[in-house]
């Protein structure tokens, strides 16, 4: 995304490029939308966050005098009558990562100003997200109703209601509004906001179809932490 | 005049940015399912000990680098932005590393008081 040119400006490779785009004048990084970096920037913070969740949640799982659930149990769906582990689990790690590959081509179809192929990727996304938070409500009130509360269950340490609740409900948060923004995007790509170069809301800015590249940054995100989650919270 | 505009859109040489080929996306998508599946099948195997954790990690490094080069485009990114955004990643681990000093002695606490019964 970097092979552009700017005018009196010699854009060297690697750490000597970093060396000389750092110590230049103006901006750092060159050739980047100043939204693209913002997102970095929000992302680089975000990720301090769910970092923060996943320690707390280890110094919390490593303390316990207790036996933590058994995941592969706790976790498990029955399939005519046989348990099958992490089922729901493992489904929804596939849901996420399809609509994270539908958003990376709607950022290449973006910039190659395919319209059409552009939105329909977006809509696609935003299904795939509206229905990884969907098996997550199924599962919340599956546990809820089998008695895992933020204080205790019935599975064993206590804590593990409240490191689940607190990290997964976090996450969906971030997908549900992942989710939002991704058919507010689809009605505007298909609108051809970006092709007319429409200023949004609250910008001067015009469109433009880095703007889908910068959706796409939150939406990979997204999908970056439940790698982790799924990691360390359920097969761990 | 022209200094607003100038202000308003300093990226005017940006608009024609290459894209790459599909082919790469097709891959890294294929990859994840497969190392997704491979992740799933270490708890339906049921390993047990250091070879289920490193395993897990092995595999979640993996898919954590595959999403962040490629979806993300880190990998076509300047040096001055990609060293941004992974050297802060430092500061993650340091804090891992003292949290598991932490829980240790955590751990050592509580066993020594609720169980044992104190000195």
């Amino acid at each position: 995304m970097s092979e552009q040119k700017i005018d009196g400006f010699e854009l060297k490779p690697g750490f000597k490029g970093m060396a000389s785009d750092t110590g230049s004048d103006q901006t750092m990084f060159k050739g980047v939308h100043w939204g693209k970096a913002m997102m970095w920037i929000f992302l680089l913070s975000d990720t301090f966050v769910f970092s923060c969740f996943l320690i707390s949640y280890m110094k919390g799982r490593g303390s316990t005098i207790v036996d933590w659930p058994n995941t592969s149990e706790v976790f498990s769906l029955h399939v005519g009558g046989v348990p099958v582990p992490l089922l729901l689990i493992a489904i929804m790690t596939f849901v996420l990562i399809t609509s994270s590959g539908t958003m990376a081509l709607a950022v290449k179809y973006g910039y190659e100003k395919n319209r059409k192929m552009c939105g329909w990727l977006i809509l696609a996304t935003a299904v795939g997200g509206l229905t990884f938070v969907g098996m997550q409500v199924f599962e919340w009130s599956k546990l809820i109703h089998e008695g895992v509360r933020p204080w205790g269950n019935p599975f064993g340490a206590a804590q593990f209601g409240s490191f689940f609740f607190m990290i997964t409900g976090f996450h969906g948060f971030h997908v549900s509004i992942g989710v939002i923004f991704l058919f507010i995007y689809t009605y505007k790509v298909f609108a051809g906001h970006y092709d007319s170069k429409k200023r949004g809301w609250f910008t001067k800015m015009k469109g433009d179809y880095v703007e889908i590249e910068i959706l796409g940054l939150y939406w990979h995100f997204v999908d970056l932490v439940w790698v982790f989650i799924f990691a360390f919270f359920y097969l761990w | 005049m022209e200094e607003t505009n100038k202000m308003e859109e300093p990226n005017k040489q940006e608009e024609q940015t290459s894209t790459q080929k599909i082919g790469i996306y097709l891959w890294i998508w294929g990859l994840l399912f497969v190392l997704s599946f491979f992740s799933y099948m270490v708890d339906w195997y049921q390993f047990q000990g250091m070879l289920r954790w490193s395993l897990i990690l092995f595999f979640m490094f993996l898919k954590a680098g595959l999403i962040m080069a490629f979806f993300m485009h880190l990998f076509w990114e300047r040096y001055a932005l990609v060293n941004v955004l992974l050297w802060p990643m430092t500061a993650i681990a340091c804090f891992i590393f003292l949290m598991n000093a932490e829980f240790q002695y955590t751990l050592f606490s509580r066993f020594f008081y609720f169980v044992v019964g104190g000195a």
